[in-house]
């Protein structure tokens, strides 16, 4: 039975760095958290930050959170658009317009 | 049943599958590659979530736009005192900001003015914010498409055309770029005169809401009080990034519905009936004795020494691929056009409910779909088997 026992020993190799590098994440996470998250949330906060820099090539983009989505052919997430990062961004849940 | 039969079923397995290691090692390649795909798309959306939640957990309680003609406009100064007026709110900031397109480097900045009264500290500034009249502070990503750094200069062009030349003194570190990365930051006059905006508006207002509790009945006043304006909250801040990073999201959901649909072919290529050759075996082995249990648990066991191999390595190359690699395969998803995009270093979010989702989704239909037709091979009549 030397191939059963070689997988099983290989998929335990492979259980074990999966673990191990789920195990990593956690430290990393938890280390980020404790590390640079008050820092981050600081300064998102006295500059009065609103959205992410991801996509900047647009208003809509840059600020997703800002953007209209209510003005029909105006930008918006989820529109069909001239900008490949607009089919990234989904339009929000059934949301009551404000 | 025991263990040790079901070892020697096992090894019975895999020396069938070794039998055809050409074709089982293509189905084991692509099933890892499916896997590794949607796990990626499932990792990287959820740590860009975590994070955005994490880093907007600061965000203005409230934010309070103008709107005019259906489209954003300015808002007036005095629209502040009404908004002090409302009960339970604390603080209204008017923000200035704006965009700035640079045609020397075609890329879009973020311009944002700042009070007379700068925050001080702010640890992930190399350098300071701007004090005097005519500095300003940059984000990464401006810094280094322009070349330049504390002490350097920055020359933009104003809205009457006059080039301005701006000393930098200070550089938001790297490790802010995912909220800093194109920001140009200059004292409020600057900025009001550099837009020539007029000195009566803001771009809107922050507003800070004392009791939480309170914030949604704060913006359905802010709505009766000011009826031409949109008040945006912070859980709708949250909930935006939310769905932009939803593995349900535009682009992200066509990879994910490609892998998935490669996925269904696989397994369905293994559903839709056994070879000729295969059907024979099944059949030698039941007329060597063995009963139909043990063809299912020798049919069980080849389609779940392939599937968990795979299950395994994908998950292992998604990892590695999102978090020690930053996602260098799917960044041109999301980059589209952004000249200015900030490095994707993210924080790995561990979820082993959604590691079960993806087990559960990817191997038990392709068990099922190597366990069924077997199953209905290995009721029939061993000889019947035999000849066809």
């Amino acid at each position: 039975m030397i191939r059963a026992r070689r997988f099983l020993a290989l998929s335990g190799l492979l259980l074990v760095i999966l673990a191990a590098l789920l195990a990593q994440g956690e430290l990393r996470a938890r280390r980020f958290a404790a590390a640079d998250v008050p820092a981050l949330a600081r300064l998102g906060a006295a500059l009065g930050l609103t959205d992410l820099a991801i996509w900047t090539e647009a208003r809509y983009t840059r600020h997703p959170s800002q953007a209209d989505r209510f003005t029909a052919f105006q930008d918006l997430p989820g529109a069909f658009d001239h900008f490949p990062a607009g089919s990234i961004v989904a339009p929000p849940p059934a949301d009551p317009v404000r | 049943m025991s263990v040790t039969r079901q070892l020697k079923i096992l090894e019975f397995a895999l020396a069938a599958t070794l039998r055809q290691r050409g074709r089982n090692f293509s189905i084991l390649l692509v099933y890892t590659l499916v896997i590794a795909v949607l796990a990626s798309v499932l990792f990287l959306t959820r740590a860009l979530r975590e994070e955005a939640t994490l880093l907007l957990s600061r965000a203005p309680e409230l934010v309070v736009q103008r709107i005019v003609a259906g489209r954003h406009d300015l808002i007036p100064l005095d629209y502040g005192r009404v908004l002090a007026t409302i009960p339970g709110v604390g603080q209204v900031t008017p923000r200035v900001w704006g965009y700035y397109y640079d045609g020397l480097t075609r890329s879009n900045y973020t311009m944002l003015g700042i009070g007379a009264d700068p925050p001080e500290g702010l640890a992930l500034l190399s350098g300071r914010l701007p004090r005097l009249p005519k500095e300003c502070a940059l984000g990464a990503g401006v810094a280094g498409l322009r070349g330049t750094g504390p002490d350097g200069d920055l020359i933009l062009v104003d809205h009457r055309g006059r080039t301005v030349d701006l000393p930098v003194t200070g550089v938001f570190r790297s490790d802010s770029a995912l909220l800093t990365n194109d920001l140009v930051l200059l004292g409020e006059d600057d900025l009001r005169s550099f837009f020539g905006l007029p000195p009566d508006r803001a771009t809107d207002f922050a507003v800070e809401v004392r009791n939480p509790q309170e914030v949604e009945t704060v913006a359905a006043k802010v709505k009766q009080l000011l009826p031409d304006t949109r008040p945006i909250t912070r859980r709708e801040i949250l909930r935006t990034y939310d769905s932009v990073f939803s593995w349900r999201s535009g682009m992200l959901l066509t990879l994910f519905a490609s892998a998935l649909l490669a996925f269904c072919v696989l397994a369905w290529d293994k559903a839709t009936g056994l070879s000729a050759e295969e059907r024979r075996e099944i059949g030698i082995l039941k007329a060597v004795g063995w009963d139909t249990a043990d063809v299912l648990a020798l049919k069980f066991w080849e389609g779940l020494v392939l599937s968990l191999t795979a299950l395994l390595c994908g998950l292992i190359l998604a990892w590695v691929h999102v978090f020690w690699f930053d996602s260098q395969l799917l960044t041109p998803v999301l980059k589209g056009w952004s000249i200015l995009f900030p490095p994707f270093a993210l924080v790995p979010s561990v979820d082993l409910y959604q590691l079960f989702v993806i087990a559960f989704l990817t191997v038990t239909p392709y068990v099922a779909s190597t366990v069924i037709p077997s199953w209905k091979t290995a009721i029939t009549d061993p000889e019947s088997m035999m000849r066809s």
